[in-house]
C-alpha cells in the first residue's frame, strides 16, 4: 500500500510555526543518573590504564608529598625555635629597650634600660626572680692553659633558677658578693674540664683577661639551647663585667645600660597585670608616662609569635613550589584525559546512542579525573606522611605533621582534578553522536 | 483497521555545509512507517540513507521539515531530549555491533538502562531485565563474556539485546548483517523476523536485494529523494 499519501493529510497543520531547536544542553541537577554508577564507569576508565593512570597521578602525587613535607619542615623549625625561646625558662617576660627609641645608639636624653631598673622589676608583685646578663669573650688562663674566646655572662644570683641550670658542685654567687662586685666565677661543665682536667676547679684560681678571680662553682651539664652552649660559658656577677670588662661612659651618671631584663613571674600571677604593673613602675622612676616608656615588655608567646611570622614567610614560600607542582600535576591529567577522550570517542559515541547526555558524559569524565587526582591525592598523602617522618628520622631536620597541611594538600588535589578535568570532559561532551559513532 | 503511526517525516531536508558548497543530503522525504512494519530502506551510497537514518534515530537533525515519532515531533528537540528519546523510544543496532570492549555482554545490554531516567532501576533490577533480554536472544549462557571472545553473530545478538532492554517503540538496524558471514547473517535476519513477528516496529537500512526482500516494504533512496517504495509481498498489507 501507498503510504506517503497520507502523511501529507496528517501534517498539513501548524508546519510554518517550527520553534528552532534550542542548542542548551544543560540540564537539571536532579536529572543525573545515579552517582554509584558514574563513579564505577570512572574507576572502570581509571583501572582499565593502571600503569597510564599511576604515571598520570605521579604529578599530584609529588605535589600532595611536597606539600605535606615542606610544612612539616616549616612546622618542625618552628617548633624548635618555639622550644628554644621556652628553653630560656618559664614564666619569664622579656623587657627591652625598643630600637629606635631608647635603644643602643638612641638619643641620651630618652630613658634607658640600666642595671639598677633590675630592683624596679624585682620589686613588683608577681615577680619571683630577675635576671640580667651581660656577655662578652674573654681570655682565660688556668692551671697552666690559656682558652680564648670564652663566653663571660655577667649576671644575677637568680640566673640558676630562672635559666633552669643547675649547680654540679659548689654553689653560683649570691646578693652579698653581687653588691661587693666580688671576683668569683661559676663554670661551664664542659669548660671545667677543658681548663681543670680531672682536677677539682673549686677554689681553684683563674685569671680572666686580666682579673684573678676565685672558681666556686661548676654548672651540670645543660647543652647547646638555641644558639647558647651552656656549658661552655662561665658566670660572674654582673657588676664585675660593668666594672672590669664592659665600663660604661656614662655609668656614674645614668647606670650601666642592660639589653634586656628577664623577670620570671609567679605561675598563680596574671601575667598581663604583672606587665602592667612593671610598665607603670618603671614609668613612674623614668619620670615618663607609660606611653613614653620606650620599653618594649613580651612574654615567651610574643616572641614565639615574632618569630613565628619569619617562618611563616619561610613556610609560604614552600607552599607556592608545592603548589606549583600541584599544577603540573594537574596539567598532566589534563593532559592524559585529552588523550583518553581521543581514544575513547566511540565509547562516548556508543553511549550517548543509548541515550547518555552531554552531562551524563561531562560528568563521567569529570568523575575521573577527580578520582585520579584524589587517588593521586590519598597515595600522596601516605608518601608525603611516610617522607615527613623518614626525614625527621634519618637528618637534622625537625618534622612535625601538621594535620591541616594534609587537608590542605588533599583539597586542593581534588581541586586540581575538577579544574584541569573539566576542558577534556566538555570536549567530550560536545561531541557529536554520529561522528563519534564513525570514530575508529 | 486503523494503524498507529510510528514514523512520520513531512518535507525532510538535510543540508551539509554552509554558503557555497551546500550538499543536499536529503532533498524532502516523506514516510510513514506504522506500527508492527519491517522496513528496509535501500539506496547507492550518497543517496540519503545514512542521513536518514540518523534522523530517525534521532542522532542527528534535520536541517528542515518535520519527523513525529510516535506522535512526539522530535525535529525540535535539543541534545538533551534528544538523548532521552533515544533512550527511551528508540533502538539502535549497528553493521559495526558498537559494544563496549572489555565489558561483558550483560554489562553492555544494561547500559541503556544506565541512562534511564524515568522509573529507575536499582542495579539489582538492571542486571535481572538485561538477563532477561539476553536470554530472550539465546544468549544467556555467554551473559559474562566480553565481546573479544564471542563470534560476531553473538556480538550482534547482544547489540539487539541492548538495543530491546529498554523496550523501545521503533529498532533500528544499519546494515545489521553488513560484518557477518552469510550464516550469521541468516541467524540475525531469523531474529529480526522473529521479533517482527512479535509485533516489534523495524527499519533497517541494507544494501542488499535479498536481505531487503525479506522485510514487507523497502524504501529506495536517490539523491536524497524517495525513488521508490514497493511492497515485497511478505504481510505488507496486513
Amino acid at each position: 500500500m501507498s503510504v506517503s499519501d497520507n502523511v501529507k493529510i496528517d501534517m498539513t497543520q501548524e508546519l510554518e510555526k517550527k520553534p528552532p531547536p534550542s542548542e542548551s544542553d544543560g540540564q537539571a541537577l536532579s536529572d543525573i543518573i545515579a552517582p554509584a554508577e558514574i563513579i564505577r564507569i570512572a574507576w572502570e576508565g581509571i583501572i582499565r590504564n593502571k600503569v597510564r593512570s599511576l604515571l598520570t597521578m605521579l604529578g599530584v602525587i609529588i605535589g600532595v608529598a611536597a606539600v605535606i613535607i615542606m610544612i612539616a619542615i616549616s612546622a618542625g623549625t618552628e617548633a624548635t625555635i618555639a622550644e628554644q625561646i621556652e628553653g630560656l625558662g618559664a614564666n619569664l617576660v622579656f623587657i627591652q629597650a625598643s630600637f629606635g627609641r631608647g635603644g643602643p645608639g638612641a638619643d641620651q636624653n630618652s630613658p634607658q634600660l640600666v642595671y639598677e631598673d633590675t630592683e624596679i622589676v624585682a620589686g613588683v608583685h608577681g615577680v619571683v626572680g630577675t635576671l640580667v646578663d651581660q656577655t662578652t669573650t674573654q681570655s682565660v688562663k688556668a692551671n697552666g692553659s690559656t682558652l680564648t674566646d670564652v663566653p663571660l655572662v655577667g649576671t644575677t644570683p637568680d640566673f640558676p633558677s630562672v635559666r633552669e641550670v643547675d649547680l654540679a658542685d659548689g654553689r653560683f654567687f649570691n646578693e652579698t658578693e653581687l653588691d661587693r662586685t666580688a671576683k668569683v666565677a661559676v663554670l661551664g661543665a664542659d669548660l671545667a674540664v677543658d681548663l681543670f682536667g680531672e682536677t677539682d676547679p673549686i677554689g681553684q684560681s683563674i685569671t680572666v683577661g686580666t682579673t684573678k678571680m676565685t672558681v666556686i662553682g661548676v654548672a651540670a651539664k645543660r647543652g647547646v639551647v638555641g644558639n647558647t652552649d651552656f656549658d661552655a660559658q662561665m658566670y660572674v656577677p654582673i657588676t664585675l663585667v660593668f666594672d672590669k670588662f664592659l665600663p660604661a661612659q656614662f655609668a656614674r651618671f645614668v647606670g650601666d645600660r642592660v639589653r634586656i631584663i628577664y623577670a620570671q613571674i609567679d605561675k598563680e600571677a596574671d601575667m598581663e597585670s604583672v606587665i602592667t604593673q612593671i610598665e607603670l613602675k618603671l614609668a613612674a622612676a623614668k619620670d615618663v608616662t607609660v606611653d613614653e616608656l620606650p620599653f618594649t615588655i613580651q612574654t615567651q608567646n610574643d616572641i614565639i609569635e615574632t618569630q613565628g611570622a619569619t617562618t611563616e614567610a619561610f613556610r609560604n614560600l614552600l607552599a607556592w613550589v608545592a603548589g606549583v607542582s600541584l599544577i603540573v600535576g594537574g596539567i598532566g591529567i589534563m593532559n592524559i584525559m585529552l588523550v583518553s577522550v581521543t581514544e575513547r570517542t566511540r565509547e562516548i559515541g556508543i553511549r550517548q546512542s543509548v541515550g547518555a547526555t552531554p552531562n551524563d558524559i561531562r560528568l563521567q569524565f569529570l568523575t575521573e579525573a577527580l578520582m585520579l587526582s584524589l587517588v593521586g591525592g590519598l597515595i600522596g598523602v601516605a608518601a608525603g606522611v611516610g617522607g615527613a617522618i623518614f626525614f625527621g628520622a634519618a637528618s637534622d631536620m625537625r618534622t612535625v605533621i601538621v594535620p591541616g597541611s594534609i587537608l590542605l594538600a588533599f583539597g586542593s588535589a581534588a581541586a586540581v582534578g575538577i579544574f584541569f578535568g573539566f576542558f577534556p570532559a566538555n570536549k567530550a561532551a560536545q561531541l557529536d553522536p554520529i561522528e563519534a559513532l564513525r570514530h575508529e | 483497521m486503523i494503524k498507529t503511526p510510528i514514523i512520520q517525516t513531512h518535507a525532510l531536508r538535510k543540508i551539509y555545509g554552509m554558503g557555497d558548497i551546500q550538499v543536499k543530503a536529503l532533498a524532502g522525504v516523506d514516510v510513514r512507517i506504522d506500527e508492527g512494519e519491517f522496513v528496509a530502506i535501500m539506496g547507492p551510497s550518497g543517496s540519503g540513507k545514512s542521513t536518514l537514518m540518523n534522523i530517525l534515530g534521532c542522532l542527528d537533525r534535520p536541517t528542515d521539515g518535520r519527523y513525529i515519532l510516535a506522535g512526539e515531533d522530535v525535529s525540535v528537540l535539543d541534545k538533551v531530549q534528544l538523548a532521552k528519546i533515544r533512550n527511551r523510544r528508540l533502538g539502535f543496532v549497528f553493521q559495526s555491533f558498537n559494544l563496549l570492549s572489555r565489558t561483558s555482554a550483560l554489562r553492555n545490554v544494561m547500559l541503556p538502562l544506565v541512562y534511564k531516567r524515568d522509573n529507575k532501576l536499582t542495579p539489582a533490577e538492571r542486571e535481572e531485565k538485561a538477563m532477561a533480554v539476553l536470554e530472550a536472544v539465546g544468549l544467556a549462557d555467554r551473559a559474562h563474556h566480553e565481546p573479544m571472545e564471542l563470534s560476531g553473530g553473538q556480538r550482534q545478538r547482544v547489540a539487539i539485546a541492548r538495543a530491546l532492554v529498554n523496550d523501545p517503540v521503533l529498532l533500528l538496524a544499519d546494515e545489521p548483517t553488513g560484518n557477518l558471514d552469510s550464516r550469521s547473517g541468516e541467524e540475525i535476519m531469523g531474529l529480526l523476523h522473529d521479533l517482527h513477528g512479535r509485533g516489534r516496529t523495524i527499519v533497517m537500512v541494507t544494501h542488499e536485494a535479498y536481505i531487503a526482500k525479506q522485510t514487507e516494504r523497502t524504501i529506495n533512496l536517490r539523491d536524497g529523494l524517495i525513488e521508490t517504495i514497493k511492497a515485497n509481498g511478505n504481510g505488507g498489507a496486513k
